[in-house]
């Protein structure tokens, strides 16, 4: 069975977050990066089924220079090989449709059974490449998948509905699968893993080879402005040093809000 | 010409899902700003008690389409069907609310009507004859105003809780009701779909819990939890966790809030190293005093805490267990 994973570089989970000059995006200086967090956890579903049924995991990934990291960190976990977009005309792809054209036109030629995304990435969350990169390429597909059983030319997946229920739904392959978090338990490369990881192939692709302009990666959407969320509810802030926060928070607890 | 708004009212079984109310609120204000006219469309199988509680509400119509494949929600049934009727009505806007069934299926309909879906808006305002939608990226962290181009209809999903469902204007006099003719039959519905289902019937039931200590990745392992457990004893609340606590089986998936957890509502909720993003916070926030503790001062849970202590929570809680006990050995 062979699997593509679709895999988003994004900033680190305890990143401080400031608002860039143009005041359209972050400030990315000082920023670290890392696999965007439902991305991780398709990669590892990857590599779990690989392990069981055999096959070949392949990792896509649009973005800069940087985003070869976590390609590599892909690679050392155990994926076979990699496809990197990397062209300025792929970051100018900023919305999700642009961004799954991309995908699309590099997966095009590529022959595989699945194909996983995170269910929404950590930074846009648009929570939408996947399903517009599945429409785009045909295929038929699941959203915030907890479980993965292959079957014959099938694949029977427990997707998470609300507050607490699921619902099993079995798709011909090939599928696009959007993975949600925790559906496993995550692996760290070993140094094996990171030796190998040098000899594997990272193709790089740009929007040409692609047969992509950057008209055609053109977004409908643009963010006009980012700033930081007004509050709407006034907090009390509780000052001083932990023991004196502490004494004033259970007072205001038991005498102010009475809840204790 | 495209024009009015149409907004997608969602139902399983025949019952109604609240937050479509809520959507219609967002809806009912676009149309407003805009002089558009606004009509919603219901999709399934026996709808009618649906369309009618929504035809109460105030709008100029209300379209069902009842076909024997949209029964049960499969993705392909509901894009194929949603495609007719965007095509055959072509709004200028489509209004949806931002649940697990729109997540699966409206992505691929915008993609199929070739058009730009703004996903989990928790607003919007007009500017002139446009309308700008705001969304949160990073989790909540940070608001933007995102501004389409193209040719409409232009998608837009509403995050849950961002409207208000009881603000929904009622109607004077009903708006019609009339069923849409599509062509169901050349539709392949790719997926079966086997019954929904729960896990194993949760051990404890934290809905009516009175006080709740809620424990988030902040904890950064496993052997910390226990700092925040016995902050849990000293109280006599329950503990509960955000859910990449549980995805870690730091602590079990039943402990766990959210819009796939529980849903509580406690005299007291704390909530330690938990950034407060929408999925948790649905679960949370009709907790009566919401006390916060963060070392981030912009982390979204603020916005909904009561107090807040901004600092390292292996100094604060600590200090707070040690405070509590000391005032209830005073009695
Ligand atoms: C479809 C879907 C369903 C979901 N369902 C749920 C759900 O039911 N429940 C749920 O909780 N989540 C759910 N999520 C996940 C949700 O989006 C967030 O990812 C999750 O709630 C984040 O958990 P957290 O706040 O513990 O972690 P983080 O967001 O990583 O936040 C950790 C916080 O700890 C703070 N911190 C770190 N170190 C310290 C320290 N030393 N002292 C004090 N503070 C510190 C940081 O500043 C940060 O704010 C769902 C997501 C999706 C997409
Ligand atoms: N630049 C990218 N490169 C590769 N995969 C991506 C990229 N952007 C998004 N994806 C995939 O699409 C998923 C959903 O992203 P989003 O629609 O932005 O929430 C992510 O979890 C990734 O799996």
């Amino acid at each position: 069975m062979n699997i593509v994973v679709c895999l988003k570089q994004v900033p680190k989970k305890d990143s401080i977050l400031r608002i860039g000059p143009d005041q359209k995006w972050i400030d990315e200086r000082d920023i670290s990066y890392e696999m965007s967090e439902a991305d991780a956890y398709a990669l590892e579903e990857a590599l779990r089924q690989k392990e069981k049924h055999g096959g070949e995991v392949i990792v896509i990934s649009a973005g800069p220079e940087r985003v070869r990291q976590s390609i590599k960190e892909a690679l050392a976990k155990g994926a076979d090989r990699a496809i990197h977009l990397h062209d300025p005309i792929f970051d100018t792809a900023t919305d999700a449709a642009a961004i799954a054209r991309s995908l699309a036109a590099a997966l095009k030629d590529e022959k595989c059974d699945l194909i996983l995304t995170g269910l929404q990435s950590d930074d846009y969350g648009f929570a939408q490449v996947g399903l517009i990169l599945a429409e785009q390429l045909g295929l038929p597909s699941a959203t915030i998948v907890m479980e993965v059983q292959p079957e014959e030319g099938a694949v029977r997946v427990k997707r998470e509905l609300e507050s607490g229920w699921f619902q099993w739904v079995r798709l011909p392959m090939p599928a696009l699968l959007t993975i949600q978090s925790g559906i496993n338990q995550l692996r760290y490369a070993t140094l094996k893993g990171i030796m190998a990881a040098k000899k594997k192939e990272i193709r790089e692709v740009k929007a040409a080879d692609a047969g992509l302009t950057a008209d055609d990666l053109k977004p409908a959407q643009v963010i006009e402005r980012a700033y930081l969320p007004e509050k709407t509810k006034r907090t009390e802030f509780i000052e001083g040093k932990p023991a004196d926060a502490a004494a004033k928070l259970v007072e205001k607890l038991r005498f102010d809000a009475r809840v204790i | 010409m495209s024009q009015g708004i149409l907004l997608f009212i969602e139902q399983r079984d025949g019952v109604l899902n609240r937050t479509s109310f809520e959507a219609m609120v967002a809806a009912q204000g676009i149309a407003s700003a805009t002089g558009e006219k606004l009509s919603a469309v219901v999709f399934g199988k026996s709808i009618a008690p649906v369309a009618s509680e929504v035809a109460a509400k105030r709008l100029e119509a209300v379209y069902t389409v009842e076909d024997d494949k949209l029964a049960e929600y499969t993705s392909d049934g509901y894009v194929a069907a949603s495609k007719q009727v965007v095509e055959k009505l072509a709004p200028r806007f489509v209004v949806l609310s931002h649940t697990y069934q729109v997540r699966d299926f409206a992505p691929k309909l915008a993609a199929a009507l070739g058009k730009t879906f703004v996903t989990d808006c928790v607003g919007f305002r007009v500017d002139g004859s446009d309308v700008v939608f705001t969304r949160q990226i990073f989790q909540g962290k940070i608001n933007t105003d995102v501004r389409v181009t193209g040719v409409p209809p232009f998608l837009a999903s509403f995050q849950a809780g961002s409207y208000r469902a009881d603000k929904a204007e009622a109607a004077e006099t009903p708006a019609p009701i009339t069923p849409l003719e599509i062509s169901m039959a050349d539709v392949q519905i790719r997926a079966q779909a086997e019954p929904k289902f729960q896990e194993a019937k949760q051990a404890v039931d934290l809905s009516q819990a009175p006080l709740i200590v809620a424990v988030g990745r902040g904890i950064k392992s496993q052997e910390n939890i226990e700092i925040v457990q016995k902050l849990a004893e000293a109280l006599g609340a329950e503990i509960a966790a955000s859910r990449p606590i549980c995805d870690n089986e730091w602590l079990p998936m039943d402990r766990q809030i959210g819009s796939s957890g529980q849903t509580v509502s406690p005299k007291l909720y704390i909530a330690v190293g938990i950034s407060g993003a929408i999925q948790h916070v649905v679960g949370m926030k009709n907790a009566q005093t919401i006390v916060a503790i963060n070392k981030d001062a912009e982390a979204p849970i603020f916005d909904i805490a009561d107090y807040g202590i901004v600092g390292d929570l292996f100094e604060i809680v600590p200090a707070l267990t040690a405070e509590i006990k000391k005032v209830k050995s005073e009695g």
